[in-house]
């Protein structure tokens, strides 16, 4: 009987040999696979099990923290201090919902998964230290940030300020806002939190990001990009250089359709600035017209209309659009088809005042390991030159003066050379809902300017002329220059 | 030297018996799973167990009764199937320990039942029990040879045995338990699965002439006369029709391969082979075509991560997650009580505990399990090889086969090699019957190799040998 035995011996070698290659080719091959399935949870719990790394102001504020639950699977939950203030910068990190923007993109490094936190990693196993995330150092200024958020208050609307000379992002607010931390669990509690923040309940979109996600008709404030346009193509030298625009001006292409200016200000055949001054709509809608559809697109490009920008969190594309004469004739004073980003009119602002330089807008300054040792930092990187310095040195002028002698006082700071510009855009068919007032403008000392900002506000049901940018959005505008500027003292 | 009387010129050389072998190697086998239990406590809670010193000194004193019994009623006996089967049941303690500590299973049991009840403690009992029983086995079974008398009453028994749970509730769509109130649960299967070896090893063993030579040609394969085959295809027939009753998937396999591998012993006739995979393969459509709780199974073994996307059922569901647990676990493991084996949830501790050796000991654990097991086996079909009567023969290659498959179809049903089935991993699961009828099992092992092992008794002395040796001048 030992020759059945012998064979049966083999088989069931057999057997636990195919085990082990079975186990071999699910532990070894598939391992990494099976690892990162969407289905396996430990993914989820490895990054709950630690402290998350923090999201930190450029002038040290911590905005971030993380709280032990009690929760079975997850250990941590995110919270944020001040939640709705810096909810537009950060995003959230919910256990149930996910992450967005900078929680999101830089996930690896809070999380300590990243690559770069390897050595990291390798040493606190040895050292026996509590695993925790690095940190993200962002550009905000917290002061800024503040009277930004602050000064929309209940009011809808958005605040985006940058460095002109780097790009930095000193300020994103957003509102109405939510807070991130009534649903970073994933209890009932939370998912209750999250849902009555959904558009579908609460129709003021909290979770909207207004500053970056939000395109808005530019009004006035787009005259900049046109008055730019204007010099830049040569069809103007100067800017005290009469425009022989006539008062109403008729739109090209249209059966007399008039292009008319709000209320009786001095217009017809004005200087560049001084219609920039007075914000007339019949100068800037007939260079426009005069510049055509091309050229007015292409110096809308250069300050970055037509495309996303990531600073790293995606930035809706602004846009200025291929269009025909009459539509693009009201583009050229920020109307029609015509939209843009309170971000995007806030590089305008700084681009001027940046004497024409465009600096890439970014709002990561650092990435930092656990032991705080630097992993990278961003350099400021030009992203076009929209206008040449002498153009930019026009501008500057023409926006100056909007401000001590235009729609823009209240855009004045004490000791402090401001430049600015209002907008006042129609709303809905027939402008029959709300307009948004805008109000873009950088200050400026002796080494070149420290802050350009857009703000815009929605629906305000004050007033409709033009002045409403300059009443509404200006005043929010200088507070955030302000804090900027004190902080530099 | 105990051959005093022995006069012949050639004495009979003694096999080494290998007790202190044995010995030495329990000591390992004792001191991996309470250094492991020491692991899972300093992993969970950062401190000693504090159960660790009565844990060790329970499977120690266990191990060292076995060893003692051995060495004192099976001396000869090998030396390795004692050490391992303390290993992998000392390593089963600390597996299912470590997830009665796991917060989610205890909150899943405290929503599901109310209250949560460690299994740990109940798994000490029944290795004391099982250890028991493997001490009776050598106490009572003084040669093994005694069971060929019992035959036909093994027949009966486990006949009776795989009736009995047809009369029980079925307990996750499988009718294998029976419970005696205040007892707990039995899986009679278990047991049934030794009873019915000692069976066919008796039957075959007397018929097996019979059975291989008095046989007609049919299509070329050898077919055996009704009178010798039908008395035992009757018996099998009737126990797979009973577990397909009952849906115990795992058991019918097992008991069908059981009988394939022993008439194929008995015989030495290949046809058999084919014969039995041919029966295997229509037996297994026809179930799989009109039994749900079957293609249910088959359907989560083909794509284990449908439930994810489509239907919720919850065997998919914890096919997918036991793959996922192995592919976490990776090469060298998270390291024991720093996995979330524990996901699987239902039955973690039962058929699923060996994708928590996956995630926690990592493919270097698995692979040394595997070994672990495949020398119980292969010391049994030693055993087999090494016996000199048939029966002990067909006895042991009958158990160790069982044992083979047994492991077979639940770790390849779990790593999803095969369609899940349902079954324990001996001496690793969580479950009374498994560990007092594996120790049984291994009793059984030893008691035979024990026999086979024993050197030959001396010759007697032959009346003239006296008269040889006398050289008169």
């Amino acid at each position: 009987m030992n020759k059945p035995l012998r064979r049966i011996a083999i088989f069931c070698g057999l057997l636990i040999l195919s085990l082990m290659i079975r186990d071999n080719w699910l532990q070894y091959v598939r391992a990494d696979e099976l690892n990162a399935n969407e289905h396996n949870r430990r993914v989820e719990i490895e990054r709950f099990a630690h402290e998350r790394g923090n999201i930190i102001t450029a002038d040290g504020q911590t905005i971030t923290g993380s709280t032990e639950t009690s929760g079975n699977d997850f250990k941590y939950k995110r919270s944020w201090k001040d939640g709705p203030t810096w909810a537009p910068v950060t995003g959230y990190a919910s256990q149930a919902f996910g992450a967005t923007q900078l929680e999101n993109l830089e996930d690896g490094i809070l999380s300590g998964t990243d690559n770069r936190l390897f050595f990291d990693r390798t040493m606190s196993m040895f050292t026996g230290d509590k695993k925790k995330g690095g940190n993200v150092i962002t550009t905000l200024n917290s002061k800024a940030q503040k009277a930004a958020f602050d000064g929309l208050g209940d009011k809808k609307g958005a605040v985006a300020a940058i460095d002109p000379r780097t790009g930095a992002i000193l300020a994103l607010a957003s509102t109405p806002s939510y807070d991130p931390s009534t649903f970073a669990g994933n209890t009932s509690k939370d998912s209750k939190a999250y849902n009555a923040l959904q558009k579908k309940v609460d129709p003021d979109d909290p979770m909207l990001n207004r500053a970056l996600r939000q395109t808005y008709p530019p009004g006035s404030t787009f005259k900049v990009v046109t008055a730019a346009a204007a010099l830049e193509n040569g069809l103007y030298s100067g800017i005290d250089d009469p425009t022989k625009s006539p008062v109403p001006y008729i739109l090209p292409d249209t059966d007399h359709q008039p292009l008319n200016n709000e209320g009786n200000i001095p217009c017809e055949n004005a200087t560049l600035k001084v219609a920039l001054q007075w914000s007339c709509n019949t100068v800037f809608g007939k260079i426009s017209a005069d510049l055509g559809n091309d050229k007015m697109k292409a110096e809308a490009e250069k300050f970055g209309f037509n495309k996303e920008i990531f600073n790293p969190v995606r930035t809706d594309a602004s846009v200025y659009p291929k269009d025909n004469r009459p539509q693009n004739a009201m583009a050229g004073i920020g109307q029609a088809s015509n939209r843009a980003t309170p971000l995007q009119m806030a590089m305008v602002a700084s681009a001027v005042a940046n004497d024409g330089k465009l600096m890439k807008p970014y709002m990561v300054d650092q990435l930092q390991a656990p032991n705080v040792d630097v992993l990278s930092k961003t350099q400021p990187e030009q992203m076009s030159q929209p206008m040449s310095a002498a153009t930019a040195q026009k501008l500057q002028k023409m926006m100056e003066f909007v401000v001590t002698d235009g729609t823009g006082k209240a855009g004045q700071i004490n000791g402090m050379t401001v430049g600015g510009k209002t907008g006042t855009a129609q709303h809905g068919v027939g402008n029959k809902d709300n307009p948004y007032a805008w109000f873009i403008s950088y200050a400026k000392s002796g080494d070149g300017s420290p802050v350009a900002v857009a703000v815009v506000i929605e629906g305000s049901d004050t007033t409709r002329d033009d002045i409403a940018g300059g009443k509404l959005a200006a005043p929010i505008a200088r507070d955030v220059m302000k804090a900027v500027l004190d902080g530099k003292k | 030297m105990s051959v005093v009387t022995n006069t012949t010129t050639i004495g009979a050389i003694e096999a080494p018996s290998r007790r202190n072998t044995e010995l030495a190697l329990l000591i390992f086998a004792v001191a991996i799973p309470v250094f492991a239990y020491a692991n899972v406590g300093l992993a969970m809670t950062g401190k000693l167990p504090s159960g660790m010193l009565g844990y060790g000194l329970g499977l120690g004193l266990m191990a060292g009764v076995a060893h003692l019994v051995v060495r004192k009623f099976a001396r000869y006996a090998d030396p390795l199937l004692l050490p391992l089967a303390t290993l992998l049941n000392g390593l089963g303690l600390v597996l299912i320990w470590r997830l009665d500590q796991s917060p989610r299973l205890i909150q899943r049991a405290k929503s599901a039942w109310g209250k949560f009840s460690p299994d740990a403690p109940h798994q000490l009992l029944y290795t004391a029990i099982g250890v028991a029983l493997f001490v009776g086995v050598l106490l009572l079974l003084k040669d093994h040879r005694i069971l060929q008398r019992y035959t036909y009453i093994s027949m009966a028994v486990a006949l009776f045995l795989l009736v009995l749970p047809m009369f029980f509730p079925a307990v996750n769509g499988a009718k294998i338990w029976i419970s005696i109130p205040g007892l707990g649960t039995i899986q009679p299967g278990e047991f049934a699965k030794i009873i019915i070896a000692i069976f066919f090893s008796g039957y075959l063993m007397v018929k097996r002439d019979a059975l291989a030579l008095a046989s007609r040609r049919f299509m070329g394969l050898y077919l055996p006369r009704g009178r010798d085959l039908g008395p035992i295809l009757v018996i099998w027939a009737l126990s797979i029709l009973i577990l397909v009753f009952e849906t115990d998937l795992g058991t019918s396999l097992l008991f069908f391969g059981l009988f394939v591998v022993m008439l194929y012993v008995a015989t030495e006739r290949t046809s058999w082979i084919v014969f039995g995979l041919l029966m295997s393969a229509v037996g297994a459509v026809a179930v799989a075509s009109f039994e749900p709780h079957v293609q249910s199974r088959v359907n989560a073994w083909l794509d284990p991560f449908a439930c994810y996307t489509s239907d919720k059922t919850g065997a998919c569901e914890q096919i997918g997650q036991a793959i996922m647990s192995f592919g976490s676990g990776g090469t060298l493991g998270t390291g024991l009580g720093q996995g979330n084996s524990d996901l699987i949830g239902f039955a973690a501790n039962a058929d699923f505990i060996l994708s928590t050796v996956g995630e926690e000991l990592g493919l270097a654990g698995m692979m040394a399990l595997l070994l672990i097991y495949g020398l119980i086996v292969e010391r049994g079909v030693r055993t087999a090889l090494a016996a000199r009567d048939p029966f002990g023969k067909l006895l042991a290659i009958g158990l160790s086969g069982a044992f083979a498959l047994q492991v077979f179809v639940v770790a390849g049903g779990v790593m999803g090699l095969i369609p899940l089935t349902g079954m324990t991993m001996p001496f690793l699961a969580q479950g009374g019957s498994s560990v007092i009828a594996n120790w049984a099992l291994i009793g059984i092992l030893i008691r035979i190799s024990d026999t086979a092992r024993r050197p030959a008794p001396a010759p007697a002395p032959s009346p003239d040998a006296e008269m040889t040796q006398v050289v008169r001048p």
